[in-house]
């Protein structure tokens, strides 16, 4: 059986890597902490149990400093774990809105548009070589349930809702955003391989929330870019072929 | 010395000097058992009213397993009744009102009234030596408001659409809007009020506890003397009136908005379900933020007056004294103050300013401190005890190491970061199981056995409640430690069909057996209930102080008559002086046993 992070257990993104180093840090911190606290716990028991009937018992009313120990080392133990993980944080939603470290601004490509709705994900990209205009240009082009995203290097959805609230969530690269109704929420992330991952909602949105089945597909930037070419022709395709000559 | 120490012999006849109670004067049935203003009444109602909702709530999370581990299959003994229209399947529509109500329930009706309604109105006088709360009528008001939302509750059921389906947390526009949901027409409206009569009733409750505490301790007994169960119940009840006041409002916001077409929540041009656009210029946002102002200081609520009863229980089933007395009370202070910075980490990836949540996670990972200490000096208190491994004990036990799990995966969501992969993911739903069951619930359980004399003068039955107390346990940890599993496999909450993921599959098997293990634990409650009821009328009867406690509480007659004592209790200790060298041949020394200086000084010099 296998349960823990899901395919092979790797993320397919930077940020997903770092999230699941911080996991395993916490994960390690804790099993001490959780050993170390039910070792005592026990061990308090079961002298407690074996207390001969003529001794008594450890007449105390606490030590001072016992608590300034115990409060110290947790303290120091959290504040590291707080302080430590800031900046995977500050990496993941805040450095793209600030700038490159020569001062120019920091250049993350749109590449979609994704809007949630009951019970379904809806997809427009711009046409190859223009940019996502916040309003839908003529010559966009749409998906519905598969995003489509190059690999290597950051890129950034737009994320909103036409009616309530959902989560864009993609486990494989741990990414999670809310999409929330009248906000423009920019999300971004890069997929380190080409493939399929799975895409869902969490964010309860109703009886069929648990049905927004999607896939995001990362490919290398010319697939994708082949990829808006084809779906462009299919889309704009009206049919009409010239007669054989 | 009897009007020092009215716990012994000399306390039946104490009648003497103008203290006589009138014990015997008559009520009707109406006002001793109905519309009764005797704290211990009422006590009582609550907790039989809860034990009774647990049951409800029970049976709705069983229905919620039940499709979790055969999904759309036809459910046994209920499904041809309640889904026949689905041909007994539950529907996803029903799957979100099942949850929704499971929730509420739960959280409504179960856990916020038991502590602070049952044990805080049971115990809050008789721990301080008071002969009722300062405002009886107060009191019985804030029980009587509890069914009203029952009945609102159960009411939103027979709406059209059903049930509200918008999750315990109801978040708009979900919640908000008729078009969204089935469940969001007039059970929502219902849904609203009942959590209005929730908030009203837990105020009545806490404006009285404040003032009962503040104004009404026995001589002597000084605010450092006090048990720790009273001090959770202040904190408590400090916490219920600063933040419920946010949560009416809140509720009152989307009552007006959904029946006076206010737009509070409401932003411009959404469209739901091909209705027509809205208009507003509201922030659904603002909703989370005022949920959870009052709802993370709510899960305090639901947490603290259980550390303080433990707290209680185990210095007594040790034998010894309460480790770092007031290293507790400061560390109930310190949640209860950080309790109101940390809301935000419910909505890490919500939206909001991404830098508030660099802030709210510090206060948050912070927060995990006054636990910590509050853990350790738990186990300092079992530490060179006279351990009394009885029922409850071993609730006692299961609490402090249910806590420690569930403290340990807060930590997890508090990092931001990894927040970002686990919420709205089964590993929160593991979290603050661990906290409000494994803790909370079991905190409760050891209580019901331990005030259970105090109330109705009979004892509970030991057997059974060992084997409760070890079915519930195995359930429990059967039913929810696997949960972090499903939730690191990154199967999100709330979905009635998870397995039609391809990443998700392989989760069934394991759902199954959850399932299996919450069925054993749902059925175990019946002991609970079957000990209780027949305890109260065929248990074997007990004295004053069956556990050779402390409190004032024991010292008055099982069950205590109108008025608790039958002499005014004057307090010489704290409560914990469990093994004292003073207490003679006793291992316990009562609040109102008067040491002579000499013998004080005596115990002294053999030491
Ligand atoms: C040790 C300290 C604790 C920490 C650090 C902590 C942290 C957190 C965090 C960060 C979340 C939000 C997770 C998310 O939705 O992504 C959360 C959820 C929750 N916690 Fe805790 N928690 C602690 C103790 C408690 C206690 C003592 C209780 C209750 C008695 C509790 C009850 C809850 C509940 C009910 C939720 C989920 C609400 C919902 O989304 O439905 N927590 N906790
Ligand atoms: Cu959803
Ligand atoms: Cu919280």
């Amino acid at each position: 059986m296998h349960w823990w992070f899901p395919g092979d257990g790797n993320a397919y993104s930077t940020l997903g890597g770092k999230i699941d180093d911080l996991f395993y840090l916490i994960l390690v911190i804790v099993s001490v902490t959780f050993v170390g606290t039910s070792a005592a716990l026990g061990y308090a028991l079961w002298r407690g149990a074996a207390i001969k009937a003529d001794e008594k018992v450890w007449f105390s009313h606490g030590s001072h400093s016992l608590e300034v120990i115990w409060t110290i080392v947790p303290s120091a133990v959290l504040l590291f774990i707080a302080l430590y993980q800031l900046d995977v944080w500050a990496e993941y939603r805040m450095k793209g809105f600030a700038k490159e470290k020569d001062g120019s601004p920091k250049i993350i490509t749109v590449v979609a548009e994704v809007t949630a709705r009951q019970f379904e994900w809806r997809i427009r990209y711009p046409a190859n070589g223009k940019p996502l205009k916040p309003t839908p240009q003529p010559d966009d082009i749409y998906s519905v349930n598969e995003l489509h995203v190059p690999t290597g290097g950051l890129v950034s959805i737009t994320l909103r809702t036409d009616d309530v609230q959902h989560a864009f969530f993609v486990p494989m690269l741990r990414v999670k955003q809310d999409a929330v109704p009248g906000k423009m929420i920019p999300v971004w992330f890069d997929a380190t391989m080409p493939g399929n991952y799975e895409m869902l909602c969490a964010e309860l949105c109703g009886w069929g929330h648990y049905k927004m089945k999607a896939m995001l597909v990362a490919q290398s930037a010319d697939d994708f870019e082949a990829w808006k070419d084809k779906a462009s022709a299919e889309q704009f395709d009206d049919g009409y072929r010239k007669p054989a000559e | 010395m009897s009007t020092l120490n009215p716990t012994i012999d000399h306390a039946d006849h104490a009648d003497h000097g103008g203290h006589g109670h009138d014990h015997a004067h008559k009520q009707s049935f109406i006002s001793q058992y109905v519309f009764s203003t005797d704290h211990k009444m009422i006590g009582k109602q609550f907790l039989i009213t809860t034990l009774l909702m647990m049951m409800v709530g029970g049976g709705l999370a069983l229905a919620v397993r039940w499709q979790l581990a055969r999904p759309w299959e036809r459910m046994p003994i209920f499904g041809d009744t309640v889904f026949g229209a689905d041909g007994g399947q539950i529907s996803p529509d029903a799957y979100t009102m099942l949850f929704t109500m499971h929730a509420t329930v739960m959280i409504f009706l179960v856990i916020i009234p038991v502590l602070a309604g049952a044990f805080g109105n049971f115990l809050i006088p008789l721990q301080i030596g008071a002969d009722d709360m300062a405002f009886p009528t107060l009191n019985m008001l804030s029980y009587w408001f509890m069914w009203p939302a029952i009945f609102l509750f159960g009411a939103s059921f027979f709406m059209y659409g059903g049930g509200p389906a918008a999750g315990w947390t109801s978040y708009p526009l979900l919640s908000l809007l008729r078009e969204a949901a089935p469940g969001s027409g007039d059970a929502q409206t219902l849904w609203l009020l009942g959590l209005t009569f929730v908030g009203v009733s837990s105020m009545m409750g806490s404006v009285n506890y404040m003032t009962t505490i503040i104004n009404m301790r026995a001589p002597g007994m000084t605010l450092f003397r006090m048990p720790l169960t009273i001090w959770s119940m202040f904190i408590t009840a400090i916490l219920q009136a600063f933040a419920l006041p946010v949560l009416t409002a809140a509720g009152f916001m989307m009552v007006a908005d959904r029946l006076l077409g206010t737009c509070f929540f409401v932003p411009s041009g959404i469209v739901v379900n091909n209705a027509p656009p809205t208009v507003g210029g509201g922030q659904t946002l603002l909703w989370q933020h005022l949920f959870w102002f009052y709802s993370h200081p709510a899960v305090y609520i639901m947490l603290l007056p259980a550390m303080g009863m433990v707290s209680d229980m185990l210095a007594c089933m040790c034998r010894k004294p309460v480790f770092g007395y007031k290293p507790m009370v400061y560390s109930m202070a310190a949640i209860a103050g950080l309790g109101f910075i940390v809301w935000g980490h419910h909505m890490f990836i919500s939206g909001m300013n991404p830098a508030l949540g660099m802030t709210f996670m510090v206060s948050t990972i912070m927060i995990a401190l006054p636990s910590a200490i509050k853990t350790f000096n738990w186990i300092g208190t079992i530490w060179g005890g006279r351990v009394q491994f009885n029922t409850v004990m071993l609730y006692c036990i299961a609490f402090v190491s249910m806590f420690i799990i569930g403290g340990l995966s807060g930590i997890f969501m508090a990092a931001v970061p990894v927040d970002i992969y686990i919420h709205d993911t089964y590993f929160i739903v593991a979290h603050f199981h661990y906290v409000i069951f494994g803790a909370t619930l079991f905190g409760v359980f050891g209580a019901i056995q331990f005030w259970f004399p105090k109330m109705y003068g009979r004892m509970m039955n030991e057997t059974v409640g060992k084997i409760h107390f070890v079915l519930t346990f195995i359930g429990f940890n059967c039913t929810f430690y696997p949960m972090h599993m499903l939730g690191i496999a990154g199967m999100p909450r709330r979905y009635a069909d998870p397995y039609h993921f391809p990443y998700l599959e392989h989760l069934l098997p394991l759902n199954q057996f959850m399932t299996a293990s919450a069925f054993l634990m749902g059925m175990a409650q019946f002991l609970l209930l079957g000990n209780f009821f027949y305890s109260m009328y065929f248990g074997p009867k007990c004295g004053r102080n069956p556990w050779g406690a402390n409190g004032l509480e024991w010292t008055a007659p099982s069950p205590p008559g109108h008025g608790n004592f039958d002499v005014l209790p004057i307090v010489y200790h704290g409560p914990y002086e469990y093994g004292s060298p003073v207490s003679g041949d006793k291992d316990f020394l009562m609040q109102t046993e008067y040491v002579p200086l000499a013998q004080r000084v005596a115990a002294e010099e053999h030491h």
